[in-house]
């Protein structure tokens, strides 16, 4: 009897692969700056296309809604990495607002700004007000909690969400959880959810139905994927502990300024591009620090991604490799 | 403490007598009075330069942060704290007592340091 779900998985990398990527090889996903990725949920598997491969025109093809993820905004960074953020973040916006089916709305997945200023919030609002999709859903990165505890972050951005701004919605049957994991950090670790948000967490989960698809955001990668660089969430295997039992789990993170995919059982967890400027692939620079490219090059080589998929017999293995080698 | 401070000025003074003869110079850092020593930490590349820092008390550590993204120098039990650091920005602290004081980066905690104070 041929599970329905891989059935999914495999229709929806079926498609991947009709828009050019080979399942058995490696993804070369060129991309440039001022990137956002597509999410097309169809039939409760989202499906993520970048803006630069030209897929514009399939985007929202048959599916049942889009929305659209950006990242690490970083208003206010002015070093040679990327001099004008805004322009940058502004490109990605043209491109969202010429997509050929409107998004629903918008995930910004924190680091909206480099130092938590009342003027660098009020640059990215201004860029972000010409955004055809209205409603824009966000969480906070570490740079938006810088001196405040993120109090400037909640009054703007987190209205009628909990803690230091975790919430959850429901939108035509998917139910999304923005968290917050760059709060309180202790000493020596990770990113963090704490004891509170994990509570409500499983609160917030109980009693909906397996069958609903579920997405998670959040800013730093709810999976370790370099725990050196802090590339992770110390607690996160506990907030993946409850949606074990629901069918499709997406886990939607940025951070790490490059694309970053794996699936482990049901649970899909991607990392988006940044809007500002690259960051290097784990281990292969002496930090995480921001990736300086010539000018000219700044559009070709921020995103740049290899991404190894692995599908032996009828369950998909993605197998983390490192990157740029 | 003000007999601990003339027990070490008593050692301190033979030491850098002994340092003269053997140099045949001395430093400006040697001349110091305790009291006005300065010490500094470097941030580069998400690492606290150096990770430990042994200083005498009385020592004002600087920080600076040399890397593109800002940081914090907090206290890890809550002894001092820095604004948060842009580009070349500085932050100083005078320790006082002798011990042990591990402090963190509180935007990137992986990034942890301790200044030991004898």
């Amino acid at each position: 009897m041929p599970d329905k779900k891989q059935d999914l998985i495999d229709q929806s990398l079926q498609d991947l692969n009709n828009d050019g990527v080979d399942r058995r090889g490696f993804l070369k996903c060129m991309a440039w700056a001022g990137t956002g990725l597509v999410w097309t949920m169809s039939g409760g598997i989202p499906v993520s296309r970048a803006f630069a491969k030209g897929h514009g025109k399939d985007a929202g093809k048959g599916a049942d809604f889009t929305f659209v993820q950006i990242s690490d905004s970083h208003i206010g960074f002015n070093k040679p990495a990327n001099p004008d953020v805004a322009a940058t973040l502004q490109t990605a916006i043209d491109k969202i607002n010429a997509m050929p089916r409107k998004p629903d709305f918008i995930i910004h997945t924190g680091d909206l700004s480099q130092l938590s200023k009342p003027s660098e919030f009020d640059t990215l609002d201004q860029v972000l007000k010409g955004a055809s999709a209205k409603q824009i859903f966000f969480v906070p990165g570490e740079h938006d909690m810088l001196s405040d505890n993120g109090e400037q972050f909640l009054q703007r951005y987190g209205k009628g969400t909990k803690g230091t701004g975790w919430s959850s919605f429901d939108h035509k049957g998917v139910h999304f959880v923005g968290l917050v994991n760059v709060a309180n950090l202790k000493a020596g670790g990770m990113g963090s959810l704490g004891n509170e948000q994990l509570e409500w967490l499983e609160d917030d989960l109980k009693g909906r139905s397996a069958s609903t698809p579920i997405v998670l955001f959040a800013h730093i990668p709810l999976w370790t994927i370099y725990p050196d660089w802090g590339w992770g969430t110390d607690d996160s295997e506990q907030a993946l502990s409850y949606v074990k039992r629901f069918g499709s789990v997406t886990v939607l993170n940025g951070h790490i300024h490059q694309i970053m995919q794996k699936v482990e059982g049901k649970v899909s967890f991607h990392t988006a591009m940044s809007t500002a400027f690259p960051q290097p692939a784990p281990g292969s620079a002496p930090s995480a620090g921001p990736m300086k490219v010539p000018a000219e090059q700044l559009q070709k080589v921020l995103g740049i991604t290899d991404v190894n998929y692995l599908v032996s017999g009828r369950s998909l293995a993605v197998v983390d490799s490192p990157l740029g080698s | 403490m003000t007999n601990k401070n003339v027990w070490i000025a008593g050692v301190a003074v033979p030491v850098m007598i002994a340092m003269m003869l053997l140099a045949g110079s001395f430093s400006v850092a040697a001349n110091a009075e305790p009291s006005a020593a300065a010490a500094s930490v470097k941030i580069d590349n998400f690492v606290f330069g150096p990770q430990t820092l042994t200083v005498p008390v009385g020592t004002t550590v600087t920080w600076t942060n040399g890397d593109d993204i800002p940081h914090t120098s907090v206290s890890t039990e809550g002894v001092f704290k820095s604004k948060v650091l842009d580009t070349d920005e500085k932050f100083s602290y005078t320790f006082t007592k002798v011990g042990t004081y591990p402090y963190y980066c509180t935007i990137h905690p992986k990034m942890t340091g301790q200044i030991v104070v004898q």
